[in-house]
């Protein structure tokens, strides 16, 4: 009984078949044109919406490349930089206390992260910012004592708030590194005689750093935009600076935009450096040296296709 | 007889589970020692607590006129700081069954970590010393290839040149050929053959009675955390007194 299924199939008889550089008609995909000339329809509605609405363009564009606001990137920049640093050596030195053998660094590492991970960030800025009402004067006998509003500026309140909420964080990302990097490494050093601090240092940390090198990216990129948040202390940076602008000229949206543009330009020249980053340490090792070469050459090269 | 060992009443529980039941055994310098017996006997745990990387629950070991992580003070065992039991670490080599080799460390940068991170050699020094090793084990080619472009054999060799470069006084053997494909064994026992012939004192925990019956001095069967037989290889293979050993040789040799 013949399969009613598949005559056509069974039809093509070998003398039938083609040369072996016969041509290849590719499906069409109608529905793909559809639903991307819909997405472009959309992307053009909403651009068209803003460049007829009540923005001044001009004033965007004047404002972008005003001293004021570089100015105030430039504090983004540093207090965003200072407090990553911060974050990450506070997340390193907490991880490491989490595991270590005595109990009651344990608990004190787990206390930090309860506190700093438990509250809003906004929350600790004002409170580091107003420390200075519990602490008038910041006193260690021999080293300083000035009082706490010299020493606790906008600038310092806001990587402080910024930097050790992150440590909470990263302390979490930290033990969980270090946690993941297989038990033989650390036997193996310890069969060679390497103390616990040597092992640390040279086997355990460096695996451990390539393993959250994705997370650090992210925390950058983060930190860039969280330290927007200094704006509500008095800090000069830019998101304030934008603030203290439209006040005056009332071009409230204009000067949104205008750190609109400027965080964006930061967060993607982070996204790329942490492409590159990742390429150089994220993967194993067998391809290390050929992208190490790469790695070094990279502003030489065209982009690569693909991701970033 | 010049000891290099001596473990006189090794005990270690997990939890209830007592694994090792009070072993006693000395090795000689210029010994080569293998250790066999079933899955689960102790072997591993046994060789782990010669080096301390396991403390014994209860007896000590012994290694050329000094005590492992203790001090003889007024009759008792005085527990040494971390260094000095490092330091005493160093002088006995491991070789794990899944190799360990530093994975961020080159070839070459895994055989010089100890000499120059414990030893305080200089860099020079080092790598000279290290690419003698790498030569003698076969892999100075592959010196500045990292661990996961290697085969297991091929990290096999450079481990066993990683734990030779702090020359040891002994080295450890656990199952070094067990993680490997069949047809990458032999290069490594090759390398095992020419260091017992180069005069190493060597305990090695394996399940290659070949190996054992070829290069052994002596050989010990443990089984259930007890060591049931010791003696010449061919006396123990072919005619052991032991019931069980006999049953457990009979099972690896049909
Ligand atoms: N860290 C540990 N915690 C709990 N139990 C353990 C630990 N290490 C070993 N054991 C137990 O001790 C017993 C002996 O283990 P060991 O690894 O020494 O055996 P082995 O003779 O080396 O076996 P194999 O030939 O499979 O390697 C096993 O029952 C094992 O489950
Ligand atoms: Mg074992």
């Amino acid at each position: 009984m013949p399969q009613p299924s598949s005559p056509s199939i069974a039809a093509l008889s070998l003398a039938d078949l083609p040369g072996r550089d016969v041509a290849v008609r590719h499906l069409r995909h109608p529905g793909r044109w559809i639903s991307g000339g819909i997405v472009v329809l959309l992307l053009a509605l909403i651009g068209h919406a803003f460049a007829v609405g009540q923005i001044q363009w001009l004033v965007v564009g004047q404002f972008l490349t005003a001293g004021v606001i570089i100015t105030g990137f430039g504090w983004t920049l540093l207090i965003s930089a200072c407090a990553l640093v911060l974050g990450v050596a506070l997340g390193f030195a907490f991880g490491i206390m989490r595991l270590s053998e005595n109990p009651i660094l344990r608990f004190a590492a787990w206390l930090y992260v309860w506190i700093f991970r438990g509250t809003p960030v906004l929350l600790q800025l004002l409170i580091w910012f107003n420390i200075a009402l519990v602490f008038p004067r910041l006193y260690i006998p021999g080293l300083v004592d000035e009082r706490m509003v010299d020493v606790v500026t906008p600038f310092v309140a806001a990587v402080l708030g910024l930097g050790v909420n992150e440590g909470s964080y990263l302390t979490e990302v930290v033990r969980g590194g270090i946690g993941s990097v297989d038990s033989g490494q650390k036997e193996a050093a310890h069969t060679l005689g390497m103390t616990p601090g040597q092992t640390m240092r040279r086997i355990i940390l460096p695996q451990t750093l390539r393993l959250i090198l994705p997370v650090l990216g992210n925390s950058a990129i983060g930190m860039l935009k969280f330290s927007s948040l200094a704006a509500t202390i008095a800090m000069g940076e830019m998101l304030n600076a934008a603030q203290r602008i439209y006040f005056i000229n009332g071009a409230v949206i204009e000067l949104l935009f205008v750190c609109a543009v400027w965080y964006l330009a930061g967060t993607t020249i982070l996204s790329i450096g942490q492409y590159y980053l990742e390429r150089h340490f994220g993967r194993d090792a067998a391809t290390a040296t050929s992208e190490r070469r790469w790695f070094r050459g990279w502003a030489r090269r065209p982009a690569v296709e693909g991701e970033a | 007889m010049n000891l290099a060992i001596k473990a006189v009443g090794i005990r270690k529980s997990f939890g209830n589970h007592e694994v090792l039941k009070g072993l006693d055994l000395e090795v000689a310098y210029g010994e080569v020692l293998c250790i066999l017996g079933p899955s689960g006997s102790g072997k591993s745990t046994f060789l782990r607590c010669i080096n301390h990387l396991e403390t014994p629950n209860g007896g000590y070991v012994w290694v050329d006129g000094a005590i492992m992580g203790y001090e003889l003070s007024r009759g008792a065992l005085q527990e040494l700081p971390i260094k000095k039991l490092r330091a005493q670490q160093s002088q006995l080599g491991m070789v794990f069954q899944h190799f360990n080799l530093f994975a961020h460390r080159t070839v070459l940068g895994n055989v010089i970590e100890g000499p120059m991170v414990v030893r305080g050699l200089s860099r020079a020094k080092a790598e000279a010393h290290a690419m003698d090793l790498l030569e003698q084990v076969g892999m100075a080619g592959k010196a500045s290839s990292y661990p996961s472009q290697l085969s297991g054999g091929q990290k096999q060799r450079v481990a066993i040149a990683r734990s030779l470069a702090m020359e040891p006084r002994v080295m450890l053997f656990d199952e070094p050929t067990s993680a490997l494909d069949p047809e990458l064994v032999g290069e490594v026992l090759e390398v095992m053959r020419n260091l017992a012939r180069g005069g190493t004192t060597m305990i090695v925990v394996t399940h290659e009675i070949g190996f054992a019956r070829e290069v052994a001095d002596r050989v010990v069967v443990m089984i259930d955390g007890e060591i049931r037989e010791t003696g010449a290889p061919g006396q123990v293979l072919s005619n052991p007194a032991d019931p069980r050993v006999r049953s457990f040789l009979s099972r690896v040799l049909a």
